[in-house]
């Protein structure tokens, strides 16, 4: 998707000069769009280097002068952060949910879409209607009766119950978009593989699955991050007896922010706040390009 | 198709459409019945007709919470758009013309990186790390400039006149990113030889933006604003972990999201959370429907 990888080394070709007059408002134009860029990349970078920076600060440090380094590494603010104030457990949380709820919303979303798109029946329609009003709904509206309908399930401070709200809750985006995606697909590998005897269940996972793989990965990589960024859903439905050993890495990091001033251990938090972004800058250092193009690529379509 | 469609179809659409239904449909349903009553969780809540919502309309905090989305739906699109469109331009045709191409300035994948970065952070982690660098005394990240600048230092999140502002800035920041990529993505649809052309016939940079760029990016410019519409219209997690007493102060940051979320499991009114929820859920259809139609033009043609 990105542009640098569509266009070729160009061959230059002779294009008369643009007139002087141009090229002064394009220099003038580039160097003020240049500074702006550049301004706007250090606002980007700067908190999060700050709060790398304060996670090896103590008290003194944090609430003296903003801009000063730490005097020491102390590496204890992280000991402590992982253990004590359990962002290790909250991480691990997130990705033990996530993991599941995501390959749950894929698979079945994946094969509801499937389904919908590729086979005539009664109700087809409905119920892709269905499924793609959703889209319009803010969870908001259905917060009261949810929490009420994962209750009387026994589902409640559970993560069966959060991971299968999970899925509910990406369904419709999921539905819609790979619907999408599996119309486009030929029709005539499809008969072939019929024609040779594949049974329809057999179509699906060898045949049209592998054919729809960018759809599939760009819609996996949005539901990863949609998934793990979700704060309302667990802060509703991990909640009662022992619900803290539950937490996902966003309700433990809100929580630790909150009781951080009674402890005084401010480094703890910054601590906390690196070892909750860090992963996420790696992982999306290493996947830009996908994640950019599969975050946008719904949203163009 | 032939023999077993049936039984394939109903064995591939029973897990989804069941959780589907359970957890989504039945709930959203379930919404407008309890909305009508005067539910606390306790006993069985009675049947009260509209009264939940004359109760909303003569809710101050409601209103409040109104005005803010009004002022979110009208900033946070204009800001986030206008930044997004002049860092997307200058990616990708600020460079000038270079051996007749047009071309992004120096340096534009990393840049693209690095705006796009804050968009796979949580939100309710950024929302803890913005009250660092919103912090009212010199430990601030911004206020040490400001005092190092011999200023007074800003109390961001406690002024209540700033505080909504500081709140759309952090969603500004986080956001900007998404829309660069996206409208690049547009941008590099658009045609070079239409640029070219451009060019050639003498027309200056500002010109070719809003004469051959705006028009073409049209749909994009539409999905972008609606998508940050939508999300004018939650702002829960922010307003949840930034704000001084979660919607403060004095309840000058508050959101319906905030107030639903009090109202449930704070207050344990349920009826009343309910009816917030599905006038929350009118203004989210009302807006859309409106944006789409105000919106619709002729699409150009490439």
């Amino acid at each position: 998707m990105a542009i640098d990888t569509a266009t070729p080394a160009p061959v230059s070709s002779a294009t008369p000069s643009p007139e002087k007059k141009t090229r002064r408002e394009i220099n003038i134009l580039a160097g003020f769009g240049h500074l702006f860029l550049a301004v706007w990349a250090l606002l980007i970078i700067a908190p999060l280097v700050w709060t790398f920076l304060a996670s090896f600060k103590d008290n003194e440090e944090i609430f003296g002068d903003a801009w000063t380094l730490p005097a020491t590494l102390r590496f204890d603010n992280w000991a402590r952060a992982w253990t004590e104030a359990n962002v290790g457990q909250y991480f691990l949380n997130s990705v033990f949910v996530v993991s599941l709820s995501t390959a749950g919303t894929m698979l079945l979303g994946a094969m509801a879409a499937y389904v919908l798109a590729r086979y005539t029946f009664f109700g087809n329609r409905i119920i892709y209607y269905l499924f793609v009003s959703g889209l319009a709904f803010p969870v908001f509206l259905a917060l009261v009766p949810l929490f009420f309908v994962v209750r009387n399930l026994g589902l409640l401070n559970s993560y069966v119950g959060l991971i299968l709200v999970y899925i509910a809750y990406s369904l419709p985006f999921t539905v819609f978009f790979l619907a999408a995606f599996f119309k486009s697909l030929p029709n005539s590998v499809a008969e072939a593989a019929i024609m040779d005897g594949a049974s329809h269940t057999r179509l699906f996972f060898q045949v049209m699955m592998p054919m729809a793989r960018s759809g599939l990965i760009s819609i996996t990589i949005f539901n990863v991050i949609g998934q793990w960024n979700q704060y309302l859903l667990p802060l509703a439905l991990l909640q009662g007896e022992g619900a803290e050993e539950k937490w996902v890495l966003t309700q433990g990091i809100a929580n630790i922010s909150t009781t951080a001033g009674f402890h005084a251990d401010w480094g703890g938090l910054f601590a906390a706040l690196t070892m909750a972004i860090l992963p996420m800058i790696v992982i999306y250092a290493i996947f830009q390009r996908q994640i950019q193009s599969g975050l946008t690529s719904g949203a163009v379509k | 198709m032939r023999h077993g469609k049936y039984p394939f179809v109903i064995g591939f659409l029973a897990a989804p459409v069941t959780i589907y239904v359970v957890f989504v449909i039945a709930p959203y349903a379930q919404a407008f019945y309890m909305a009508l009553t005067n539910w606390r969780g306790l006993s069985p809540g009675q049947f009260v007709g509209l009264e939940n919502f004359t109760r909303l309309f003569q809710d101050e905090v409601f209103w409040k919470a109104l005005r803010h989305h009004g002022i979110l739906l009208l900033a946070l699109p204009l800001i986030t758009i206008i930044i997004a469109l002049f860092l997307a331009f200058m990616l990708n045709v600020g460079g000038g013309s270079q051996k007749g191409m047009m071309a992004g300035v120096w340096g534009s994948k990393f840049y693209r990186v690095v705006f796009f970065l804050p968009q796979v952070l949580a939100i309710a982690i950024l929302g803890v790390l913005f009250q660092s660098v919103y912090r009212p005394d010199g430990s601030g990240m911004i206020n040490s400039l400001v005092s190092k600048a011999g200023l007074e230092p800003i109390g961001f999140l406690i002024d209540p006149k700033l505080a909504l502002w500081s709140i759309v800035a952090v969603l500004v920041w986080q956001g900007v990113g998404f829309y660069v990529v996206l409208f690049s993505a547009g941008m590099s649809n658009i045609p070079k030889d239409i640029y070219e052309a451009a060019m050639l016939d003498g027309a200056t940079r500002s010109s070719m933006f809003f004469r051959v760029t705006l028009p073409l990016l049209w749909d994009t410019l539409q999905v972008a604003w609606v998508y940050l519409g939508i999300a004018a219209f939650d702002c829960f997690a922010i307003v949840q972990t930034l704000t001084v007493d979660q919607g403060g102060p004095d309840g000058s940051t508050t959101v319906i999201g905030m107030e639903i979320y009090r109202n449930a499991f704070v207050y344990s009114k349920y009826g009343y959370a309910s009816a917030m929820g599905v006038a929350l859920f009118f203004l989210t259809i009302t807006f859309a429907a409106l944006s789409l139609r105000v919106s619709r033009r002729e699409s150009v043609e490439m």
